[in-house]
């Protein structure tokens, strides 16, 4: 089930339907061996199965709480892992199981920035020796020389493009975030998976650099995947937000729609968790809480039927037997997919902080 | 745990047969390729008077003969059933555990080794008990009071220590303490610990401290480092927090993760001495395993040194499987992985 | 400012320290006071002095690479000349801490257990069994289930949430009247900082201590905090309670604050509203007020705001503003620019 099939026939607000990425079936699994002979004994389901397509100029948002499998679906997304099971696509093209020289002719069209600004830049490299490293690996001509086209790069994530020559410990935490996205940039991407680009970055500099990759987003026309856990970032960056859980997409849908509606109890739970800057409605804020109990089930021993059957306080028998599929429930908003047996109505009572069990 | 020491043992046997079969490539393989036949060996055995026959006698006796690969194997078999070898017309038998069989000095290689274990083990383990505590002891006080004279004092005597070689600070302090001052035994002079504790501690008084002084330099910088690094961690500061008394914090917190490593590097520099504090025990003549294996060296008996390697290099794994088992032990992150 | 139930009070605090580069005013000139039972939220960037003063009022600088001056005075005792072990003889029975990130701030050789008896035992003369069990019940009212056998496990064994459980278990093993709590959801996961925050305000009720919450992240301390104050290199620049200064801020800064933040209980924006530049170094502080080359109003002070430190003064009860603006164009330029621009959505 994809979101291109779901909602092919009633248009929506996203401007092209057309899938520049398109994940089905999508499974990592890392096995876990012991004794002498090193036998495979289980598998840590890191990404379980999920489909999802990336729409051309859009934003997807992938959100989750750690060890939910966002940052390895991103490893899979780009090729830096192979998934155990399941089909990548990339601009029509399969790119599952392609070795490491099949892939570097894609490897041009899908960037990825990192979370740390700090390990992820070479510290014996200048900045221009950075940036303009892709067009070195790939053997890009520029017309008017590498560093030209490095200080343009600079100029572009608004870096002062004398800067050329400095080394990353001359930079702060925001401004090396810049020089990643420079880098990423230099090969001009289809795709850009940013894995938490902000979380490691101060409040005021988190802001430049959202506001930065919404620029070039408009100006290149450039297409984000962001993995994010912070819920309002990442309503603030995507189009569309897929939440997942333990391996699985619970919920996929716009962002309004999602938003404003979730549908699944774990969305629910998740948005309500959030702290809310206003201290008027802290006790409002805590009476509508769903405070989940107890910590995310392991991996490797997922639990059987719905994942999130064990921490949900609508948990039924059916759950526990059958695994919900991800679905547009009736009345929701086209491509607004929920996989849950008993999703979470319009003004319902969801189960307070006293209720949730 | 136990299927990883099972693992482990296994590379342990591994490495083993490894490097004896690089050893005995280098000690039979290598004169072959340089021109030298089975015959040219042998004659090193037979003494100067015999004739071509005797020779070829001795080397078909010896079984120097014999392709590569067979001799390694009779090499290897003679650890468990043992060997028999002919010199000429006189024949010798060397038992299980047969770990090579001196074609000079006419007797198997272990027993001699063996009767030499003590000599190195009194020396490793007394200088290894002196550079543990005074090394750790100034790496501890060096971290503490960084920057103080204390610390510039100790770390650059401790740089001296580390550069000095043995032989140097060996045969100094032999002149000084021993001929001169006439504080401490000659070189050569050794009583076994079973025949007077006393005079055995004091035979060896001078070469663990001449031996301990460079570990300790080495371990009080390893110590000062890693004291550092442990003291600047976020469980030192909730320490801390917590109200506990300064000489906890460093002792039961800092000094406890600090000494992993230590431990580690400590557990293979014993093993590695086991096999023979090469240098010390020539510079003191002290009648050790290092001395045996300088002696063969210089005496070109090949099964003898080849024993030595084996034996050297069975400490050294053993040592090995120790430290990664203990610190299993001392880490619980490690055990419970 | 001064409050007369005061049960904290810090004067003028100072702590610098000197390095080869200079000298780093990482908190210079701070002043503020918390009761019992009440909640201080103290934000601030990366190098704002938010930590160093933590750190500073349990006493934990080093006299040898830190100058500290000015006046701590927990319950009457002064702490910054106090000798070494009296202050020592207060850290974890009557202030303790809750660090960031649990898994480091936990020693990993020794069980959950054995880390929170030490911290018993050392306040209180008590058998190692007494302690064990005071531990138990410890663990058990901060929610972490099967205590009795948890105590037993080492810090890696436990998850995010249940370590930092553990580690505010350990806090407040010994019942202590401040605690102090170093951006304590800042590694945890946001259901679990949900967690976390709820049993905080309960245990805070519950032992009636002062709480003081270091974050950089304004939607914990709305949560929390029932006075805020927000530090900008080493020095605060506005204090006030937590609804005058998420709905009547009047520092830039704080609007800039404000304005970086994407909010979940508000239409999206088209865009944040983000502060230019980056926040300061500490050795070069920037002449007069510390935020003058980021702030977008500095024309406005006519040169006064790259020469001289403002003043942190009274702007309206219980308000204070370091701003050299005047106080009616500060609440014109917030009413009229800038809560519109944070209120609108797309």
């Amino acid at each position: 089930m994809t979101e291109s099939t779901a909602g092919e026939s009633v248009a929506t607000q996203t401007p092209t339907k057309e899938a520049l990425l398109s994940a089905q079936g999508l499974q990592k699994h890392f096995p876990i061996t012991k004794g002498l002979l090193k036998r495979q004994v289980a598998a840590v389901k890191a990404v379980d199965g999920i489909d999802f397509d990336v729409y051309k100029g859009e934003t997807l948002g992938l959100v989750g709480e750690s060890g939910c499998g966002k940052s390895t679906t991103g490893r899979l997304i780009t090729r830096l892992a192979e998934p155990t099971a399941g089909k990548i696509m990339f601009d029509g093209k399969d790119i599952s199981h392609l070795g490491t020289g099949a892939m570097r002719p894609f490897r041009r069209d899908m960037q990825m920035i990192f979370q740390d600004p700090f390990s992820s830049l070479n510290p014996r490299h200048t900045v221009g020796t950075i940036v303009g490293a892709p067009f070195h690996i790939q053997g890009v001509k520029t017309p008017h020389g590498v560093k030209r086209a490095v200080q343009d790069l600079l100029k572009l994530v608004g870096l002062n493009p004398e800067h050329y020559n400095r080394y990353p410990h001359e930079f702060s935490g925001g401004q090396r975030q810049r020089i990643g996205i420079a880098r990423t940039l230099a090969l001009k991407p289809k795709l850009i998976i940013a894995d938490e680009p902000v979380s490691a970055l101060d409040v005021s500099i988190q802001a430049q650099v959202v506001n930065l990759l919404e620029d070039l987003q408009n100006e290149l026309g450039l297409t984000y995947v962001v993995i994010a856990h912070d819920l309002s970032v990442v309503r603030h960056i995507s189009d569309r937000v897929a939440v997942m859980y333990l391996g699985k997409i619970v919920e996929i849908a716009d962002r309004e729609s999602l938003y404003s509606n979730p549908r699944h109890p774990y969305t629910v739970a998740l948005m309500s968790a959030v702290p809310v800057p206003n201290p008027r409605r802290r006790e409002a804020n805590q009476r509508q809480r769903v405070l989940l109990t107890g910590d995310v089930p392991s991996p490797i021993d997922p639990p059987t039927g719905c994942r999130f059957r064990t921490r949900c306080w609508k948990a039924q028998d059916i759950c526990a037997t059958t695994e919900p599929p991800l679905v547009v429930r009736e009345g929701d908003a086209p491509g607004h997919q929920t996989a849950c047996h008993f999703p979470v109505a319009d003004n319902e009572e969801v189960a307070g902080r006293t209720a949730a069990a | 745990m136990v299927a990883y020491i099972i693992r482990r043992l296994f590379g342990a046997v591994l490495t083993l047969l490894i490097v004896s079969m690089i050893t005995f490539g280098i000690f039979y393989l290598v004169p072959r390729w340089a021109g030298g036949t089975a015959n040219d060996l042998a004659s090193r055995y037979v003494g100067r008077t015999a004739n071509p026959e005797q020779v070829a006698e001795a080397a078909h006796g010896l079984g120097l003969d014999k392709p590569f690969f067979v001799q390694y194997w009779d090499w290897l078999q003679a650890i468990f059933v043992g060997r028999d070898f002919a010199f000429g017309a006189t024949q010798a038998h060397c038992p299980a555990p047969c770990l090579g069989y001196s074609f000079i000095g006419r007797n198997p290689v272990l027993p001699d080794i063996l009767d030499r274990l003590p000599v190195t083990a009194s020396l490793a383990f007394g200088a290894a008990i002196i550079w543990v505590i005074f090394g750790v002891a100034t790496g501890v006080v060096s971290a503490l009071k960084r920057g103080s004279i204390f610390d510039r004092a100790a770390m650059g005597i401790a740089l001296g220590g580390v550069s000095l070689p043995i032989f140097w600070t060996g045969l100094v302090s032999l002149v000084i303490f021993s001929y001169t001052l006439h504080w401490t035994k000659p070189g050569g002079a050794y009583t076994p610990i079973e025949q007077n504790p006393g005079e055995w501690a004091y035979s060896l008084l001078l070469p663990w401290i001449t031996l301990a002084l460079l570990f300790s330099a080495a371990y009080a910088r390893l110590t000062r480092a890693g004291m550092l690094e442990t003291m600047g961690e976020d469980y030192i500061r909730t320490a801390r927090a917590k109200g506990l008394r300064e000489r906890t914090v460093v002792t039961k917190h800092g000094l406890r993760a600090a000494l992993t490593p230590i431990a580690t590097i400590f557990g293979l520099d014993v093993g590695l001495l086991m096999g023979g504090a090469v240098l010390t025990e020539s510079t003191f003549s002290l009648p050790g395993i290092g001395k045996y294996a300088i002696d063969a060296i210089n005496a070109n008996d090949m099964p003898k040194v080849m024993g030595f390697v084996i034996f050297a290099a069975g400490f050294v794994v053993i040592a090995n499987l120790i430290v990664d088992v203990v610190y299993a032990v001392i880490d619980p992150r490690v055990r419970l992985a | 400012m001064p409050a007369p139930d005061a049960f904290l009070d810090v004067r003028d605090l100072r702590i610098h320290f000197p390095t080869d580069d200079g000298l780093v005013k990482s908190v210079d000139g701070l002043t503020f006071s918390l009761a019992r039972g009440k909640t201080l939220g103290i934000v601030g960037e990366s190098g704002s002095g938010k930590s160093v003063t933590s750190l500073g009022i349990l006493g934990l600088h080093n006299k040898r690479n830190a100058r500290v001056s000015g006046e701590i005075s927990l319950d009457g005792t002064d702490i910054v000349n106090a000798d070494p072990e009296t202050v020592r003889k207060m850290r974890g029975r009557r202030m303790a801490m809750i660090f960031q990130d649990p898994l480091s701030a936990m020693h990993p050789y020794y069980t959950v257990g054995h880390q929170i008896i030490e911290a018993y035992r050392v306040h209180n003369n008590v058998s190692k069994a007494v302690a064990k069990k005071h531990a138990i019940d410890m663990l058990g009212r901060v929610g972490i289930p099967q205590p009795n056998r948890r105590v037993d496990d080492y810090p890696h064994q436990f998850s995010g949430g249940m370590r930092q459980r553990a580690m505010i278990a350990m806090a407040l093993s010994c019942d202590p009247e401040l605690l102090i709590a170093d951006e304590p959801t800042t590694a945890l996961d946001v259901t679990v900082q949900a967690q976390i925050l709820d049993l905080m305000r309960d245990l805070q009720q519950e032992f009636n201590s002062a709480l003081i919450i270091i974050t950089h992240d304004l939607g914990v301390v709305a949560e929390l905090a029932d006075d805020v104050l927000v530090m900008y290199g080493g020095k605060c620049i506005e204090y006030g309670s937590a609804v005058t200064i998420f709905e009547e801020p009047e520092h830039p800064y704080t609007w800039g604050l404000l304005g970086s933040m994407p909010r979940l209980d508000r239409g999206v924006t088209n865009r944040l509203l983000p502060i230019s530049g980056n926040p300061p170094s500490l050795i070069n502080v920037p002449s007069g007020c510390a935020f003058h080359p980021r702030c977008a109003y500095e024309a406005r002070t006519g040169g006064l705001g790259t020469t001289t430190v403002p003043e942190l003064a009274e702007s309206g009860r219980g308000h204070l503003v370091r701003c050299h603006m005047p106080v009616a164009e500060r609440k014109r330029i917030w009413n009229e620019q800038v809560r519109p621009k944070l209120e609108a959505t797309s």
